[in-house]
């Protein structure tokens, strides 16, 4: 801590590491994309551009979990959710750029709608036509449901693995909800058939290494608000929260506002990320929900290192790029390797890719070290007003 | 004595009055010759005079011109019966031989009447069943005609159930005659508004606008009565389908109760040990079908073991090979458990196919009854059953064997535990087994009401972690009324949000409640819990 | 003052009504007629208690007497079900939770040694020092830029300025003991508790425990908690024992150590 620090300052080796081959990225990707013919042996075809955008919005998402799961000890089980508000939100926007360019002609109303039969749009599609209102609901949607949800879950000092199983149980009801037509969200089939985004066709191929860049940059932006968080006094609170949390009350803290502001930053993080995943894959569904997708996230993380940010990111890539090779190559060995993953990781190497790595060869320092023997039993967890 | 033997005569006295010949014989011939006719409204006429006759030979008539086999000869209006080849005379069911016949004919019309008149008939049917078809008929067709052999029925009926159907009938029959006095009218609306089903709603609503304003007030009265009986009756349906869905979450959430709730292990695999209970009980019929098909009926019998050994066992394998070296790492362990589910479903998957497989019932848990106006399955009935079994069992392996001493002893304080000779590693294995085992048994019972598939647990392992947290962790009897409640919630407020709805917002209420309890129902309290 | 009038509480003030509307004693920290109960176990039962400004006082007591049950309720980390307990002459402590009551002035150190083991001793310090506390103060605020000096004062005072930039998890339990008498000290409370600070300590650093916490006590209140009679001896102050959740005796260390109740129910012999 010491005296004002500017943010550059604060930013450690792995730190500028994770932002050069970010910066790289953005360089090179559009390059072999635009840059070269598409008979050159270099070229990088565009499928592939928005498969490196979907890891990188993936890595977003782990970036966001770290956020509260390294430092501040929320196992958050249904982070899926706020990165599927985010993704609805683009997604509504992008429906309502199709105009009446959809199938059945109508100049207002979604497909989906004319099919169900509405007479016109639900109150909260309002406004959707604007990409800055879209935007901001990106944000305020996920940050909105994070501050109620963290607000009563944290106040009630719910922690640990109960913590974790109501989280669960938030994305599952969520899920459930947007699988009804009633919701007006498209219900099983979701969001899908974009047209534009911008005012420029979302298939176009600058279109997509625009968006590409978009995600590594908000990435990277990410990731300097995260890492500006937690070197900050609030994040060795945060911490201090993580390791003993009924000490920081004694301290006069309340927990349950540092939670808090972590989990809405985390999910309005996490809203961001599905809002870019959307027109990159083209198509937003309730399956977005999923507990388990929620559970995969959270094995990125474990992979990567938790409590290094940077780590997380990592292993969202990695994890998905293998997903990618395997369920190409050997569809049934996809789940085998990933549930081997789960195993091995959390029995082998509890610290990830980047924790050992820092352990091995960097400061100790460098890493939010973690709790030497976390005590968090649910009959005997802390907390609680008897 | 004089009361009685007068009540006797009353009794008696249309049985007594049946028989006399004068008086039955005249409405008979009529009848007979009414038949005789090629006019519907004659026939017709005549079908209604039969059945009121009493004559021994109406219900052979009766059911010979509903099948088409009565004729008659124009010329002398005599009947025939055509049975089998040959014929005999409609009066007497002597054989005869007769020539120039024609088939009686029947329309719409008479059709009804026949319905009517058979059913009026089969009142004095000697077979029960069919005499309480035909009350039954009567009472929807409501033929005014029916009149007189209702009456005749009801002096002679016996059995109380089908005499109290025989008056219902006659009620609506009476109902159905705005010239039936006002006093009899209204004693007949008092007997359909006690008979309280949804036919009997719609006899009385249909007298909403009748000019007596007795009679009109009195099915007023009635059809409050039956509304709120059957309101009742469909509260109490929702209630038993709630325990029915209460009891298969206790069955999923029970063997989670051991592990989550006595040893605090977060098994996320849990739901796959249901489905592996679930597969062990196809292999088990499997086997059954192809060995044995004798055995068919025991094979439910013959899986609980089995799932119980299966399960059990893959537990204690993923208690020795990961869970063990997580202790104290809850979190740790949730993941590293989710990953054993991943394996496990695709394992399966791999093993038996994506599809769902095909798991029979046996005879005892197919059918339904009805109870007090409540229908029930078999197979819902003997799966709350059994999970109440199941519960029990637990409850007394816990508590009263020397086997679940140790397992409370180890679960409150390991160190003393061990220090005490306790063998804790092996308690430990064996406490995780027997909530798989738990589990697999569970998969036996779900394969009957669930789709046997590799993403069978899947469906289960939220709600179970939610009962579990609901009642109170640790605390088996919170499990067993988290479970029932959960269910019973549900089911009765499916009717009013649909049943999507229902589940969210039990999802919610859950989340909100953790908030306010978070160590559910039936915390435990103290300093013991908080250090 | 006879011991029948410290165990029967004032039937005047039994109920535990407000006692915020204006001072209703000089006293630092009054208690009265506290209960609480786990589950049908009588943790307290009328413990009363009166601390005055700048008084040190050490609890002693057996096994399950109420010590930390009693500073859980000063904390408010447990809510009385019958009693009194004013900080201050207005705050009602039954009513607060423990981040206001920590703000009040009270601070507290545990039985095992609480400090944030992922982090350097200095953060720990600095964690602990007197300053806004809110997550967004936290975050652009002046805990960002305190100034090293104030933070080696500290650790000098507690004798661990070598080891500020180890991490607190690397300290010896009785190092860890010293460093949260430190974050203690840097939070600067009116009063402070300290449950059990000398267990597992040599003599020596007993001893220098003493000499420290006699420091502290010229301005601040405290109140010890220790099993240890020389330790208690050593800081020479009022002593109060606890016996199964009320006071048992009161008084200078050779008086209560005299008092054959307390021979009985805790000194043995």
């Amino acid at each position: 801590m010491g005296p004002r620090t500017p943010l550059l300052a604060r930013i450690d080796l792995k730190g500028w590491i994770f932002l050069g081959a970010l910066a790289a990225a953005c360089l090179i990707v559009p390059l072999l994309n635009l840059g070269l013919p598409e008979g050159s042996a270099l070229h990088l075809p565009t499928y592939l551009v928005s498969l490196f955008g979907k890891y990188l919005a993936f890595a977003l998402l782990a970036l966001a979990l770290d956020l509260v799961w390294g430092y501040c000890g929320i196992l958050s089980l249904g982070h899926g959710a706020f990165f599927g508000l985010g993704g609805y939100a683009m997604g509504m926007y992008l429906m309502r750029q199709i105009g009446p360019r959809g199938v059945y002609g109508d100049p207002v109303l979604p497909d989906f709608m004319v099919f169900l039969n509405y007479k016109e749009l639900p109150w909260y599609w309002l406004g959707f036509d604007h990409f800055g209102f879209a935007a901001v609901m990106v944000l305020l949607v996920p940050g909105l449901l994070a501050f109620v949800f963290g607000w009563l879950a944290f106040r009630s000092r719910v922690t640990g693995v109960y913590l974790s199983i109501i989280t669960q149980a938030m994305t599952y009801a969520l899920m459930l909800a947007f699988f009804r037509n009633d919701m007006g969200l498209g219900g099983n089939n979701g969001l899908t058939d974009f047209k534009d985004i911008l005012g420029v066709p979302v298939q176009a191929q600058g279109v997509r290494v625009g968006l590409f860049v978009a995600t590594a940059l908000a990435l990277g932006l990410s990731y300097l608000i995260a890492r500006f968080m937690t070197v900050s006094a609030y994040g060795k609170i945060l911490v201090a929260v993580r390791d003993a949390e009924s000490r920081t009350r004694f301290l006069g803290y309340r927990p349950e506002h540092f939670k808090t502001l972590a989990f809405v930053v985390s999910a309005m993080m996490a809203g961001v990320a599905g809002a870019l995943y959307v027109p990159q894959v083209g198509i937003i569904n309730p399956s977005e929900f999923a507990p388990t997708n929620s559970i995969e996230a959270v094995i990125w993380v474990a992979v990567g290192g938790r409590g290094t940010l940077v780590g997380a990111a990592l292993g969202a890539v990695l994890v998905n790029y293998a997903k990618s090779l395997l369920t190409g190559a050997l569809p049934d060995a996809w789940l085998f390797a990933l549930g081997a993953l789960f195993v091995l990781v959390t029995l082998f190497m509890p610290k990830g890719i980047v924790g050992t790595a820092i352990e091995r060869f960097g400061s100790r320092r460098a890493a939010a070290r973690l709790p030497p023997e976390p005590d968090l039993a649910p009959k005997l967890a802390e907390e609680g007003r008897g | 004595m004089i009361r009685r033997l007068a009540l006797l005569c009353l009794l008696l006295g249309p049985l007594l009055a049946g028989p006399l010949p004068a008086r039955a014989q005249a409405p008979a011939d009529a009848a007979y010759a009414r038949l005789a006719s090629d006019s519907y409204a004659d026939i017709e006429a005549g079908i209604v005079g039969l059945a009121a006759s009493g004559d021994p030979r109406a219900g052979a008539v009766v059911a010979a011109l509903a099948d088409g086999r009565l004729l008659y000869r124009p010329a002398d209006k005599a009947l025939f019966l055509r049975e089998g080849a040959g014929l005999v005379e409609a009066r007497t069911g002597a054989p005869a031989s007769a020539e120039g016949l024609k088939p009686v004919r029947a329309n719409n019309k008479v059709r009804r009447a026949l319905d009517a008149a058979t059913g009026a008939l089969n009142l004095t049917s000697p077979d029960l069943g069919k005499r309480r078809e035909a009350a039954d008929a009567v009472f929807k067709a409501r033929d005014a005609a029916a009149l007189p052999a209702l009456d005749a029925a009801l002096a002679r009926e016996t059995d109380p159930g089908i005499r109290r159907v025989v008056g219902e009938a006659r009620a609506a029959v009476i109902l159905g005659r705005a010239s039936a006095p006002e006093a009899e009218r209204v004693a007949a609306i008092q007997t359909i508004a006690g008979r309280g089903d949804g036919d009997a709603l719609g006899l009385l609503r249909a007298l909403s606008a009748d000019p007596s304003e007795a009679v009109k007030a009195a099915a007023n009265r009635g059809i409050g009565t039956i509304e709120t009986r059957l309101a009742l009756i469909g509260a109490a349906q929702n209630v038993w389908y709630g325990i029915s869905l209460g009891s298969v979450l206790l069955l999923a959430a029970i063997g989670l109760a051991i592990t989550f709730g006595v040893m605090g292990i977060i098994n996320m695999a849990h739901g796959e040990m249901v489905m592996l209970g679930a597969y062990t009980t196809y292999l088990v019929q499997d086997a059954i079908r192809a060995r044995a098909p004798g055995l068919f009926e025991w094979s439910l019998a013959i899986s609980i073991p089995a799932a119980f050994l299966v399960a059990g066992a893959v537990g204690v394998a993923i208690e020795r090979g990961i869970i063990r070296y997580l202790y104290g790492r809850p979190l740790e362990t949730l993941l590293a458990t989710f990953g054993v589910s991943l394996v496990l479903q695709q394992g399966v998957r791999s093993i038996f196919g994506p599809t769902n497989r095909e798991v029979g019932a046996p005879a005892f848990m197919t059918g339904a009854f009805d109870l007090l106006g409540l229908s029930l399955t078999w197979g819902r009935l003997w799966i709350v059953l059994f999970s109440l079994a199941v519960f029990l069992g637990l409850l007394f392996v816990l508590r009263r064997t020397s086997f679940g001493l140790k397992t409370r002893a180890v679960t409150q304080n390991r160190r003393m535990a061990a220090a005490m000779g306790i063998r804790t590693p092996w308690v430990d294995a064996l406490t995780f087994g027997l909530g798989s085992g738990i589990a697999g048994i569970a998969g036996v019972a779900l394969s009957q009401i669930d789709n046997v598939s590799p993403n069978l647990g899947q469906g289960y392992i939220i709600d179970s972690f939610l009962v579990v947290v609901f009642g109170g962790v640790g605390n088996l009897w919170g499990t067993l009324v988290a479970a029932l409640t959960l269910g019973v919630a549900n089911k009765l407020f499916e009717p009013y949000f649909g049943a999507v709805l229902a589940k969210i917002g039990l999802l919610i209420f859950i989340i909100l409640f953790i908030q306010k309890r978070p160590r559910g129902l039936f915390a435990l309290k103290g300093r013991a819990v908080e250090s | 003052m006879s011991d029948a009038d410290l165990l029967t509480p004032p039937a005047a003030v039994a109920g535990g009504g407000p006692a915020t509307e204006r001072k209703l004693t000089r006293a630092l920290l009054y208690l009265d007629d506290v209960q609480v109960t786990f589950d049908g176990y009588r943790a307290l039962r009328g413990l009363s208690l009166t601390l005055g400004r700048g008084e040190m006082r050490a609890i002693i007591g057996p096994n399950g007497a109420g010590k930390t049950t009693m500073m859980d309720v000063i904390t408010g980390k447990t809510r009385p079900d019958v009693g009194i307990a004013v900080f201050d002459g207005v705050h009602d402590l039954t009513r607060l939770d423990e981040p206001t009551i920590a703000d009040l002035g009270i601070g507290r150190k545990f039985q095992k040694p609480t400090v944030f083991e992922s982090h350097t001793v200095a953060d720990n310090i600095v964690l602990a020092l007197k300053g806004p506390r809110a997550a967004l103060a936290s975050l652009f605020g002046w805990r960002n830029r305190v100034p090293p000096d104030r933070v080696d004062e500290l650790l000098t005072t507690v004798g661990l300025l070598a080891h500020r930039e180890r991490p607190a998890a690397d300290l010896s339990h009785g190092q860890k003991q010293w460093l949260e008498i430190g974050m203690l000290l840097a939070q600067d409370p009116k009063l402070l508790l300290v449950d059990e600070p000398v267990a597992g300590m040599t003599d020596a650093e007993t001893e220098a425990t003493a000499t420290l916490l006699r420091g502290i006590a010229r301005d601040h209140a405290v109140v010890v908690v220790e099993h240890d009679m020389h330790f208690v001896r050593a800081l020479a102050c009022r002593v109060t024992c606890l016996h199964e959740g009320a006071v048992l005796a009161e008084g200078s260390i050779d008086a209560v150590s005299a008092d054959p109740r307390v021979v009985e129910v805790y000194l043995g012999r």
